[in-house]
């Protein structure tokens, strides 16, 4: 062996090395806790506990939860479908709080190993889910009572919102969900969907019928469904600018939507996340479509 | 790789390099242990291997946290690197050598492309199993569909290149690029069928992970791992004299037909294992051999153990980099080996083409 390759080697191993003391440096470091114990796992969920109060329990949060934005100063363990054991080891967390859907199974295994309670919240797409997914977040945090007001005030809200969606008097409009417009291939939103759910609650038809789940869009596809109106999650940044390229889409271009130039962009987990905002989302989505 | 086919480096290759080669195991082996060690005491969490040796040399009790983290998180990870990171070099090493070119990877017989499907076919469609066929579990059906795929891909393209008892390694080729289109457009027609929470599983997929790492997934992949390295590594002998064509290396008395069975069972095992307990990894099959061609010639009686032992510590590092940088998350590893292997794959050959001269 030759002296250079020694010298690579060498300085390959210091490396590895380096690599190792500086991952020890940057962990995070582990900061009063005081009340905090509980991890949470889904927007939706996070969304609940702050509306409950209790945001002096959390210690961290997944990528989902990014609302209030208070929230995304908590330490991220990551996409809820793709936890890593050590990443939520990591924050110490005596309890789990998720949405459905958390995974992988072998990282629930372990915390299962480590005795973590690990707490699933239901999900589903009206307002009495939402009801029970508060009830279910307010019993774990043990603060039932505060959770039962939270969830007839929010059911409320949701039942108030979609009453006075369907008194607009005219006929209902189509709504088309577009979950990307990436390179002009739309991805639309059919039943049993978030979206849908949504959509009808405001006094919407869901456009794209008899498709189930999200779904690319062939170009005919999305001019026969013929929305009167596009609903979009909103990325920020300039929407005009984005209305414009949307409705020069050939798959858009005859559709009545873009001869109204009917775009709604709204924040997508207010839209979608159907927690404490959705009654929020139905009405504000009611008067983007029908006028307040 | 101008060094591979030339028939004087492969076979007569001098002495002293073959003992340098040779040297290369024990630096490798160092290189190995230290970066093993350090992924013991490397993540998230800030249990520390020292604190715990020094404990356990006392006999003091661990916390539940030291125990579960290192026994139940960062041990069966360690294992599973190891054991994919060996499978994936030398089988890319073997490969290459088989089929006498440098771009060969385990996944050219095919065993990428059928283990993809077979894992996209139980994320998609697995909900579907009618229940007296749903006895594996959850957490495993991925793993043995992705398996059963690799397996069942590779016989297939065998069946198909071989004739009179003679396989055609280009026929081999050739077939696989079809069956990787077939199996191509069998994916994609699920991946039309999955919804966005399977979509979203299948992308993860792809990325590769040792996060999934556990002891039952270990006690079936290392065997078959452990074995069918074991066999690859002798075919070192074999390996050179086919670098002279095989009309020679039957003429020197290598058994052809049996070698070129032996080589091909062995990186379908061994790549169908790993791809399946780990998702897709890259370039660690193809940027490892060249890496040590390099250092220490294309001899592979040397160079299929030295492939293991590299192997296995860059996707160590891969992985410790993978769960480090965006703590408490992790990043995907098939990512970080990307993002690692593609520039130096490109140093090599911009170098060998006399381009760049460090």
């Amino acid at each position: 062996m030759n002296r250079r390759s020694v010298l690579a080697l060498t300085l390959c191993s210091a490396a590895y090395l380096a690599l190792g003391g500086l991952g020890a440096a940057i962990l995070p470091a582990q900061a009063a806790r005081g009340e905090a114990d509980t991890l949470a796992i889904g927007g939706s969920v996070t969304e609940i506990v702050y509306a409950l109060g209790q945001q002096h329990r959390l210690i961290a949060r997944d990528t989902t939860s990014t609302f209030p934005p208070e929230a995304q100063a908590l330490p991220d363990v990551g996409y809820m479908r793709a936890l890593s054991p050590e990443g939520v080891l990591s924050v110490s967390p005596d309890l789990i709080l998720s949405e459905e859907g958390a995974g992988p199974p072998e990282t629930l295994e372990v915390l299962e190993e480590a005795h973590i309670p690990f707490i699933t919240v239901p999900g589903g797409f009206d307002a009495e889910s939402v009801a029970a997914k508060i009830r279910a977040v307010g019993d774990a945090l043990e603060v039932p009572d505060e959770a039962e007001d939270l969830a007839r005030q929010v059911t409320g809200q949701i039942e108030a919102a979609q009453t006075r969606a369907q008194e607009h008097g005219g006929a209902p409009k189509r709504v088309l969900f577009v979950l990307s417009a990436q390179g002009g291939r739309l991805m639309g939103a059919g039943d049993d969907t978030g979206a849908a759910a949504i959509i009808a609650m405001a006094g919407g038809v869901n456009a794209l019928e008899g498709v189930t789940g999200y779904k690319p869009l062939s170009d005919e596809a999305a001019a026969a469904a013929a929305p009167d109106v596009i609903l979009m999650m909103d990325r920020g940044g300039d929407h005009g600018a984005s209305a414009d390229e949307l409705f020069a889409l050939p798959a858009l271009a005859v559709t009545p939507a873009a001869e109204t130039r009917s775009l709604v962009q709204m924040d997508g987990l207010k839209l979608l996340g159907f927690g404490p905002r959705t009654g929020e989302a139905v009405s504000e989505l009611a008067a983007a479509l029908y006028g307040s | 790789m101008v060094a591979l086919t030339d028939p004087t480096l492969a076979t007569a290759a001098p002495p002293d390099r073959l003992s340098r080669a040779r040297r290369l195991h024990g630096l490798l082996a160092l290189l190995l242990v230290v970066v093993a060690l350090t992924s013991l005491t490397v993540g998230a969490t800030g249990v520390q291997l020292w604190d715990v040796a020094g404990k356990l040399l006392h006999g003091d009790e661990l916390s539940a946290m030291e125990r579960v983290v290192l026994l139940d998180i960062r041990l069966p990870r360690l294992a599973m690197g190891l054991a994919v990171g060996a499978a994936l070099a030398v089988s890319g090493a073997v490969m290459q050598g088989l089929f006498r070119n440098p771009l060969a990877d385990p996944g050219i017989v095919g065993v990428s492309a059928g283990a993809g499907l077979g894992a996209i076919l139980a994320i998609v469609l697995g909900g579907l199993l009618p229940p007296a066929l749903a006895f594996l579990p959850g957490p495993y059906l991925v793993p043995v569909a992705a398996f059963l795929g690799g397996w069942v891909t590779t016989l297939l393209l065998y069946r198909v290149a071989t004739r009179r008892g003679h396989t055609s390694v280009a026929t081999m080729l050739l077939a696989g690029i079809a069956l990787g289109a077939l199996t191509g457009a069998v994916s994609g027609v699920l991946v039309y069928m999955a919804d966005d929470t399977q979509l979203r599983d299948l992308t993860f997929w792809g990325l590769g992970s040792l996060a999934g790492a556990s002891w039952t997934k270990l006690a079936v992949a290392l065997p078959v791992i452990a074995v069918s390295l074991a066999g690859a590594v002798l075919l070192g002998r074999a390996l050179n004299a086919l670098a002279l064509g095989e009309a020679t290396a039957a003429h020197i008395g290598i058994p052809v037909q049996r070698m070129k069975r032996l080589a091909i069972l062995c990186v379908a095992a061994a790549t169908g294992a790993a791809v399946a307990v780990s998702g897709g990894i890259g370039f660690i099959g193809i940027v490892v051999p060249h890496l040590l061609r390099l250092a220490s010639g294309p001899d592979h009686r040397a160079l299929l153990v030295n492939a293991a032992l590299l192997g296995a510590a860059l996707l160590l590092v891969a992985d410790m980099i993978s769960r480090v940088v965006v703590a408490p998350a992790e990043l995907p590893i098939g990512i970080v080996t990307a993002v690692l292997g593609a520039p130096v794959f490109l140093w090599i050959l911009l170098r060998q083409r006399g381009v760049v001269d460090l």
